[in-house]
């Protein structure tokens, strides 16, 4: 457990050759800790969180992510690792349409043997309880989710994302489409969950009213070189 | 199980499409089996329209001809028989029993059958169903006509009618050759009906056929005042001197090849015995083609149903990439976004499946009265033939396949979109 949750050793990556998005000589994220990583838009912050959880793969470098080394593992062992690990909120439409409430939140464990085992024995629905409790969205769970308010919906990402205990979460963006009140309310459920369970926090946004309430606050422009050398062109 | 599950659920959260997707496709395969069972039904029903008849003997001739004015009363017979040779034949000690035939006569269109009360007591037809009366009794005097049931109903005769039977085969419009105007025959009785040809004759006794002609001279009718009155007319008085054709069953199925062949071989009379089965076989592959044409149109059918599903599955892709980056944020990978897609083209085909094969089966079940009524075909309601059964199989298997299409695209936009769908 010594290994850090994110490490990147010259971390370099490009859509198009010869044109680096990303160029990090280093960033280390230890456990359990609560990071704000912000840059403008277009400064390689989606694409950070691609390459972390496994999706993106053309890169040049070293990423550790939890101990594991992510270029070294198949596709198939890369998809299982995020479903077993990572718990991954999206800025907007988190949830899959056709599902209710508690589907949602249990499908991760529904689909990975090793992040149901996680729950330790406790059974599905109880756990999906137990995570929807802690964000106050405890009543929604039989509900459809296109019937759910923006705000709600964001809570039941968080609570998927956090059902089973994943070591690391990443949240593009979760709390742009809430207004203020919301956003501090959501972090606070957050944060509280993450406590429970020592989950790392890799936290993007752009809006940097939220750094505030975080351990550590990371400037993408600033640690990644690539976006220096795009802007001097 | 999990995938199965959200395919099932997906399908049910876009319903309307998912709805028209499954009826096309239950409709083409209600189609396919509905196809599959008139066939084997129309095969069944002209296999039937003869059982338990191990030879047709006749003069010698065309196989095909001798089988089609036996038992499908078309055509007319080359030559006659002798009654001494059916007589032997007859009393024959391998034989069981006999149903002589004797044809040439009509009555508005309809075919007169001169027989003997062996036709009512041993016909079987599909199978094991013999003759029964739906009233009336058979002809016991040599006046005496029983009809067939599409005879009674198209001519609206029932018991005791009057009926004048005409000499060589009319149309239902024109005028006969000769009517046998001094001989009118009365209606006994009227048979239930088979869907067999036996539905559309007049049945007489063999004696009946030959007071007809009693009076008769070198094929000409006696002239006028010369005519032997019909009440002098007993069955003591007229002698049988031929008949045209005969049904026989022997007593052991073993011995149908040596009738055969000694009927074949039979000295005083050039006579030729058919075995009905084979004979029907030959018949049915030169009248088959039909069943072919309708089963390749209901393959193309079956082929537009299965592209309806493709079209509508393939277009749901571009408003669900949203959905395929979630499922790979949450680590579903390539194989496990190709399962769901394959799912549920594989679901909607069994749903397909399963609504048309009832629909067909409802069907069947509710028109089958009716279709026996006005066309004769009797569609037995059973369980799907082989053939029907290797048919779905295609299908399912087919939809397997073609699931592959939608989900190969659902893994290339997967692949280019990662987790931030180009929307």
């Amino acid at each position: 457990m010594s290994d850090p949750a994110v490490l990147c050793e010259n971390l370099r990556f490009a859509y198009v050759k010869d044109r680096p998005v990303l160029d990090i000589e280093r960033l280390e994220i230890a456990r359990g800790e609560r990071v704000f990583l912000f840059g403008p838009s277009g400064s390689g912050k989606t694409t950070l969180l691609g390459i972390l959880s496994g999706v993106l793969t053309q890169f040049e470098g070293k990423v550790d992510v939890l101990g594991r080394e992510i270029a070294k593992l198949s596709g198939s062992e890369r998809d299982a690792f995020r479903g077993a690990h990572l718990g991954y909120i999206f800025q907007l439409f988190n949830l899959i349409p056709y599902l209710t409430v508690v589907e949602n939140i249990t499908l991760p464990c529904r689909l990975h043997a090793e992040r149901r085992k996680a729950l330790g024995g406790v059974p599905l629905e109880e756990a999906a309880k137990a995570a929807a409790a802690k964000l106050g969205i405890r009543h929604l769970l039989a509900q459809k989710v296109t019937s759910l308010s923006v705000g709600q919906q964001q809570r039941v990402a968080a609570a998927r994302a956090l059902v089973g205990a994943p070591a690391l979460i990443i949240a593009d963006e979760p709390t742009s489409s809430l207004d203020y009140d919301h956003r501090e309310k959501f972090l606070e459920l957050l944060f509280d969950s993450c406590k429970e369970a020592k989950a790392t926090i890799l936290f993007v946004s752009h809006d940097r009213s939220l750094m505030h309430l975080f351990d550590r606050q990371l400037d993408l422009a600033v640690i990644n070189r690539a976006q220096t050398v795009a802007t001097a062109e | 199980m999990v995938l199965l599950s959200l395919a099932y659920h997906s399908l049910k959260n876009r319903k309307l499409t998912t709805t028209l997707t499954v009826f096309s496709i239950a409709l083409s395969i209600a189609l396919l089996i509905g196809v599959e069972n008139v066939r084997v039904g129309a095969r069944q029903s002209f296999e039937g329209t003869i059982s338990q008849t191990d030879l047709i003997v006749g003069a010698r001739g065309g196989s095909l001809q001798l089988l089609l004015y036996s038992v499908f009363r078309i055509g007319q017979a080359t030559n006659n028989i002798t009654y001494e040779s059916y007589l032997k034949f007859k009393n024959h000690p391998a034989v069981e029993w006999t149903i002589p035939y004797s044809l040439g006569d009509s009555h508005r269109g309809f075919r007169v059958v001169g027989t003997d009360e062996n036709f009512y007591k041993h016909l079987r037809y599909r199978r094991d169903r013999s003759l029964s009366f739906a009233s009336g009794h058979e002809p016991r005097g040599v006046f005496d006509v029983a009809l067939g049931a599409d005879v009674a109903r198209a001519l609206n005769y029932k018991t005791g009618d009057k009926v004048v039977i005409t000499h060589g085969v009319a149309s239902a419009a024109g005028r006969g050759i000769q009517d046998h105007n001094d001989k009118p025959f009365t209606v006994c009785g009227v048979l239930n009906k088979t869907s067999t040809p036996v539905d559309r004759s007049l049945y007489i006794q063999l004696e009946g056929i030959s007071a007809v002609h009693i009076d008769w001279a070198d094929g000409a009718p006696p002239m006028p005042g010369e005519e032997v009155p019909a009440e002098k007319i007993t069955k003591d008085t007229v002698k049988i001197d031929q008949i045209t054709s005969f049904l026989l069953r022997n007593k052991r199925r073993i011995d149908t090849l040596r009738v055969q062949r000694e009927i074949n071989t039979f000295s005083e009379e050039p006579l030729q015995a058919i075995l009905p089965g084979v004979t029907l076989q030959e018949l049915w592959r030169t009248i088959g083609y039909a069943e072919d044409a309708l089963t390749v149109v209901t393959f193309f059918v079956i082929v537009v149903g299965l592209l309806g599903m493709l079209v509508s599955l393939y277009t749901s892709l571009n408003e669900r990439r949203r959905e395929m980056a979630i499922l790979r944020a949450i680590g579903a990978g390539p194989g496990k976004i190709i399962s769901l897609l394959v799912f549920e083209s594989f679901l909607l085909t069994v749903a397909g499946c399963v609504l048309g094969v009832g629909l067909i089966y409802g069907a069947s079940f509710l028109f089958q009265p009716v279709v026996e009524e006005h066309f004769g075909l009797y569609i037995p309601v059973q369980a799907p033939t082989p053939t029907g059964l290797i048919y779905l199989g295609a299908v399912l298997a087919a939809s397997l396949l073609i699931g592959f299409i939608p989900a190969w695209k659902a893994y290339r936009n997967t692949l280019s979109d990662g987790l931030t769908p180009k929307l």
